[in-house]
């Protein structure tokens, strides 16, 4: 099925999962330790699928964009041909920034410290006087921008990876490739990124956010202000999360990724409707609906349209489709700190008037100014805090549902599915 | 409810001034407003939400786009951190005065600096008002420095000043290390 299978079978000691007895503990440690987080570099962020950006946000030819990926500087961009690189923003000559800016578009790139240039596919583009260097200098390209050893991309979402021999990006992906297909097949014209990004930064470590992004368990009590909010927009709850019903569910996509599927009872722009968006956007919904069903058949279409996930992918990838849909990405700067960045995703062929209700929507829960999101980073910010406790009161419980046969959204099967990626992967590093 | 009340927008919901609005007489003196910001801002460092709720017109707007946006973006084509509608913004008050608003329970503390009060021009919902600010917050020995200016539109009513519109921008490349915005700017 395209899954890795482990090289080692050790554990390593931050993560004890006894399933005869239903227990699964992660040791407080993990989230402090300096030496973890440099394990984790080497054993995960250097050499798993880390996400770069969308297609969408580099439309054009010469379309370029720098960006932190894996705690290395990077430019992404489009030549002039329009295939899609991906360079380390360092210049070959002495190490300065080449690309200074957030975005643009061009069809070279000059380092501004003695001008070294190069065109946008990375290659030198200077003359240099001769007598100044041997004539073969540069043959073995250590003129040329150093481009990332492999970058693929599974239906225009570009992710990076360290090692030059890790498997391709669609077995990494394993099943999380059926639900980014559930998602992506919303429209049938392509998504594209909104113009605007949330770029923040929680002080807690990254396996926290990892946790909360699709930890249905803590929704009741985390958020209860904001299903206050929901009350006053939409009425009563029609929608239930559908807890005990199979609607409601965790899945396993393999290699640490997970997801969790449910219904909700808030507005989705694909595609429950709400009243406060008005008839124009219903009629627009109902018919976006009754398109899926005709492509999809009933069953995928409402899966699609009216089931909400959370999805993970492992390492530090979370694509919500929810009140609205976004794409999130972390790192940890620290153990205790890490950068995100967060966009919204929508299909490119929405009516302005859908747009303007899927962003009204987003901010209603997500991000730094919504009703929900600083909530979860209080609660992140304060594990953190509290982990500095470690050596007396030791582990994180997370066996909720573990002796069910089939674990509900508001269990933590989803977050198990990620401790046993980690550890794997750790464990191999630990051994080796 | 969108946008709803600002005749001070276009279709697309910018800002914009023509001539003919910035023509109209009813500009609010500059020490009144600069006044009325600081009354604001000592009801936020007070905690007094009621009392700030109240100085918002009905179908105002309360807005901050992503840290350093251009200060005519567009919440109906880009992400913001917050745009509220009216409705929304009554809720917000409502939700920080919660317990179980969490990011602000126990409240942190907080400061809020006002300078360079400027009349921008006079628009037909009212009188065009810019301010730098900066805002500390402080929690669980954590200090975060929010900088920036404000964009409002105030309007006279019955002798008192009112907030039509306020856009807060923040002149800061992201929000780190800041993280979030859970007070009000
Ligand atoms: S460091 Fe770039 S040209 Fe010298
Ligand atoms: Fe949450």
């Amino acid at each position: 099925m395209g899954y890795e299978t482990p090289r080692s079978n050790a554990g390593t000691p931050w993560v004890r999962e006894d399933r005869d007895n239903h227990r699964f503990k992660v040791a407080r440690r993990a989230f402090i330790d300096k030496d973890v987080l440099e394990l984790e570099r080497r054993a995960i962020f250097d050499c798993c699928w880390i996400y770069v950006g969308h297609e969408s946000e580099i439309p054009n030819a010469n379309d370029f964009l720098t960006r932190s990926v894996a705690g290395r500087d990077i430019v992404f961009n489009r030549d002039r041909a329009g295939n899609v690189h991906a360079f380390f923003n360092i210049c070959p000559h002495r190490g300065a920034t080449v690309v200074r800016e957030r975005r643009g578009n061009a069809l070279g790139f000059q380092c501004f410290y003695h001008g070294w240039a190069f065109s946008n596919t990375g290659t030198f583009a200077t003359r240099i006087a001769n007598g100044n260097y041997p004539d073969d200098f540069g043959k073995d390209k250590c003129t040329d921008l150093t481009a990332v050893p492999r970058l693929e991309n599974y239906r225009g979402l570009y992710f990076l990876n360290l090692d030059r021999d890790a498997i391709s990006l669609a077995d990494y992906l394993a099943d999380a490739k059926r639900y980014i297909d559930v998602v992506m097949d919303q429209t049938e014209a392509s998504m594209e990124i909104v113009g605007g990004t949330q770029e923040y930064s929680i002080r807690a470590n990254w396996k926290l956010l990892v946790e909360n992004s699709f930890d249905g368990y803590h929704a009741a009590t985390t958020h209860s202000t904001y299903f206050d909010y929901l009350t006053s927009t939409v009425g009563s709850m029609t929608q239930p999360f559908g807890n005990g019903t199979n609607q409601s569910r965790a899945v396993d996509l393999g290699n640490g990724h997970a997801l969790v599927e449910y219904p909700a009872p808030w507005g989705r722009p694909i595609a429950q409707w709400i009243p406060a968006w008005g008839d124009a956007v219903k009629a627009e919904l109902d018919s976006k609906f009754a398109r899926l069903a005709k492509l999809y058949g009933e069953d995928r279409a409402h899966q699609i349209a009216h089931l909400n996930r959370n999805i993970v992918i492992f390492p530090n990838l979370v694509i919500n489709d929810i009140m609205a849909l976004t794409v999130r990405t972390f790192y940890p700067d620290e153990p205790g700190f890490m950068t995100v960045n967060a966009w919204a995703m929508a299909p490119k062929d929405e009516s302005a008037d859908l747009r303007k209700w899927r962003l009204y929507n987003f901010l209603e829960f997500l991000g730094p100014g919504g009703f929900a999101t600083p909530d979860d980073v209080e609660a992140l910010e304060s594990c953190q805090r509290s982990y500095r406790n470690h050596e007396q009161a030791g582990w994180n419980d997370i066996s909720k549902g573990m002796m069910k046969a089939a674990p509900a959204t508001d269990d933590e099967e989803q977050m198990r599915c990620f401790w046993r990626g980690w550890n794997r992967r750790m464990s191999q590093a630990v051994t080796s | 409810m969108f946008l709803a009340g600002l005749e001070s927008t276009d279709v697309a919901g910018r800002y914009v001034m023509s001539a003919a609005l910035r023509q109209s007489s009813i500009a609010l003196p500059r020490a009144d407003c600069e006044d009325f910001l600081y009354e604001e801002a000592a009801m936020l460092d007070e905690w007094r939400l009621d009392g700030w709720i109240a100085l918002f017109a009905k179908g105002a707007i309360y807005e901050v786009p992503a840290a350093g946006a251009a200060d005519d973006v567009n919440p109906a084509s880009a992400l913001f951190y917050i745009a509220d509608d009216y409705h929304r913004l009554c809720q917000r008050v409502e939700r920080l005065k919660k317990d179980a608003a969490h990011s602000e329970f126990p409240r942190s503390d907080g400061l809020r600096l006002i300078s360079n009060v400027r009349i921008l021009g006079n628009a037909k919902t009212g009188t065009s008002v810019g301010c730098a600010f900066v805002t500390y917050r402080s929690k669980n020995d954590v200090t975060d420095i929010y900088f920036g200016h404000h964009r409002y539109v105030l309007q006279p009513s019955d002798g008192a000043i009112r907030i039509v519109s306020k856009r807060t921008l923040l002149d800061m490349s992201s929000l780190r290390p800041q993280g979030r915005v859970s007070i009000i700017l």
